[in-house]
């Protein structure tokens, strides 16, 4: 996999939001959404992110577009740190960088026709004629399956699921390289959510896009995604190619969520020893101490409440952090968390 | 589920239409199933399906204009829930109807506590103490897995997670020992691993309890896991309806085997591409003489668009509308 080019590296990142209290408004803790995590996307792949609501997912997804400033650690897209950058070379990248929203009725102004939507990010970053601009813009429609008549509709003329190809379009305009679906299809009826997500398989193949795929939607992640990362608690407890997720998940929690997911199949669920994990997602702005799943997982032991598991390659690309997994030889222990974690970078052999 | 049994509700032909201004909307056409004791019927479809409106038109919980339910007869043992008038519907809701709504948050009021909110139905309809509501609403919370019950009666919605919120919402569904217990989307805002929690719950209680529960989903997954009997909308009409098993093993409808097909799965092999229903939802605009699917069946043929089919029985309490049968003939 060494050929493979890295588009995206992520190093440890953190993004924790302050919580200001007391009478003075001082700081008073953090909510940790994203608390070190590392991964690596590499060019023309969809890496998945899953996780339950609260996990850091979105959060991650935002604060690798930078439309967050984050805490700590380091974004390298083609090598250049973005997290770092200034503002006006932050610019320059963004046309490489987009995002596709999950909500398409929040997301696009209802008081912009698709055309002015569609256009927004032309106007912003090309200084070309009106003529070429409109060209774009047709282009953008055809390739997303818009009728170009409706080019000077408003929003609200449009169905949920047409309403999220005009997001994408909009994200598409500058030529991105990379595309950060967050939920793209969460609010989408499941006859429209098929639709939408052959249309970003068409167009990943077409342009060669790179996709962070942002989704609780487990089923639908196992189809799109090449890679999938398991989100909890603001860290990545588990990474691995799809099949190898799915199918050898190392990870209790991974286990738990995957048998959480109801099959359409009635007598498969009957059969099903379905893992009903207790209670609730921990808040993020006070994490237990020790492993973040501690309070919930059913295999819960002593050193768990002790000590944050060390990320381990459980097998080539598959990275789990747990301290059921047995700690082979090279891969050092727990004090060792940070260092480790900058070496979770897939298709490297540790 | 005893076949023969009296149904507990019995609802027939049921038509509501909405009023417009760009014209009527048939948002539920001649709809009619029933719920035998103890069973669970599960009620799948998507947006503007007609599901949500044909469970609350059936207790008259629909604003009145821009709704009107116009035909039909709803039979809850022996009184019509259509016939008998608000107040007498007042008594009927909450009593021997309960309900649970999709989204915990907005359906419990943020201003009073959560055992005020449970005490309400108590004290209304069955006319207990102050005291003797709070020990039911205790029992209640126990019943649905809150730790903690007495004390947690004093919190606000907010204090609670969403899932526990659910479970509070379920609580004060149950409080008279209603017969129904009508689920709107109950699992919908929630995640998985707490939805799965909800799943489970409902199961319990439904050993223990034993009432009738219709429950309205567009994920076909959690249908398969719980339902007994599924009636499958689209289009506000009844598109096939049968025991889950036969639903799910040999669909009839073209837009219940394209549902099917459409939805990835989480086991077996992958497919490179997903199977689409193309096309969008209709708009109900018109009172329906064409099948409500036919711009988006691949199997449409003249008549689709001339008459609207009728449900017709297929065997094994298995019924569909459509106008081919299972070997691909016009019926």
């Amino acid at each position: 996999m060494s050929e493979r080019k890295k588009l995206l590296q992520v190093i440890d990142l953190k993004l924790h939001f302050p919580i200001y209290g007391g009478l003075l408004r001082r700081q008073v803790g953090a909510v940790k959404a994203v608390d070190g995590v590392t991964f690596d996307i590499f060019e023309g792949e969809t890496l998945g992110i899953v996780g339950e609501s609260g996990c850091g997912k979105s959060t991650a997804g935002r604060a690798v577009l930078r439309l967050y400033e984050t805490t700590a650690g380091s974004i390298l897209i083609d090598g250049v740190d973005i997290a770092t950058l200034s503002q006006e070379e932050l610019r320059k990248k963004r046309p490489a960088m987009q995002m596709v929203f999950q909500d398409p009725q929040a997301s696009l102004n209802p008081r912009m026709t698709v055309a002015g939507i569609i256009g927004e990010p032309l106007d912003e970053h090309t200084n070309w004629p009106r003529a070429k601009k409109l060209e774009r813009i047709y282009e953008l429609m055809d390739a997303v399956g818009l009728n170009r008549d409706f080019a000077n509709r408003y929003p609200h003329a449009f169905s949920g699921g047409q309403r999220q190809r005009i997001g994408i379009a909009r994200a598409l305009a500058l030529n991105p390289r990379f595309i950060v679906c967050d939920e793209p299809i969460a609010a989408l009826d499941v006859s429209i959510q098929a639709q939408v997500v052959n249309l970003l398989e068409e167009l990943q193949e077409q342009f060669g896009l790179t996709y962070m795929f942002i989704s609780h939607d487990l089923s639908m992640v196992r189809h799109i995604a090449d890679r999938v990362a398991v989100m909890y608690l603001g860290k990545i407890v588990e990474l691995a190619p799809v099949s190898r997720l799915y199918d050898h998940p190392a990870h209790p929690y991974t286990e738990a969520l995957l048998s959480a997911v109801p099959e359409p199949d009635p007598s498969l669920e009957r059969r099903k020893d379905r893992i009903v994990l207790q209670g609730d997602v921990p808040s993020p702005a006070n994490p237990p101490k020790g492993c973040n799943f501690c309070t919930r997982c059913p295999k819960v032991m002593d050193i768990c409440r002790e000590t944050e598991p060390v990320t381990v390659e459980v097998a080539p690309g598959h990275f789990a952090a747990c301290h059921l997994i047995p700690q082979t030889a090279g891969q050092t222990g727990g004090a060792e968390v940070e260092h480790n974690q900058t070496r979770i970078q897939q298709g490297e052999v540790v | 589920m005893p076949d023969g049994a009296t149904p507990v509700l019995d609802v027939k032909d049921l038509k509501t239409v909405f009023s417009t201004r760009s014209g009527e909307v048939h948002a539920v056409n001649s709809v009619s199933f029933d719920l035998r004791p103890g069973e669970l019927l599960g009620v799948v479809g998507e947006s503007g399906s007609g599901k949500s409106v044909t469970m609350m038109s059936l207790l008259g919980l629909l604003p009145s204009p821009p709704a009107e339910v116009r035909e039909g007869t709803v039979m809850l043992g022996d009184i019509d829930l259509l016939a008998i008038g608000e107040d007498k519907l007042r008594a009927i809701r909450g009593r021997d109807v309960g309900f649970v709504f999709q989204d915990p948050m907005t359906s419990l009021n943020p201003v009073f506590t959560v055992g005020f909110q449970i005490c309400e139905p108590l004290r209304k309809h069955m006319g207990l103490s102050k005291a003797k509501a709070r020990d039911r609403a205790v029992e209640l919370l126990e019943l649905v897995g809150i730790p903690d019950a007495r004390r947690r009666l004093d919190d606000y919605p907010h204090q609670f997670s969403g899932g526990m919120r659910q479970r509070v919402m379920i609580a004060i569904a149950l409080a008279c020992d209603p017969k129904v217990l009508i689920a709107d989307e109950p699992t919908t805002a929630l995640d998985v691993t707490i939805q799965a929690q909800i799943l489970e719950l409902v199961k319990e209680l439904r050993e223990k309890l034993g009432m009738a529960i219709i429950w309205i989903t567009h994920d076909l997954g959690v249908i398969a896991g719980i339902a007994d009997r599924v009636m499958v909308m689209y289009g506000g009409q009844v598109a096939e309806h049968g025991p889950v098993r036969e639903i799910f093993a040999n669909p009839a409808h073209p837009y219940t085997r394209a549902l099917l097909r459409t939805m990835p799965k989480l086991t077996g092999t992958r497919d490179a591409k997903l199977r689409v229903i193309e096309g969008q939802p209709p708009i109900l605009g018109r009172h329906p003489t064409a099948c409500p699917f036919m711009a988006r069946c691949a199997h449409a043929f003249e008549r689709c668009g001339t008459e609207n089919p009728q449900r017709r029985d297929v065997g094994n309490g298995h019924d569909v509308a459509c106008h081919w049968d299972h070997q691909g003939v016009p019926v």
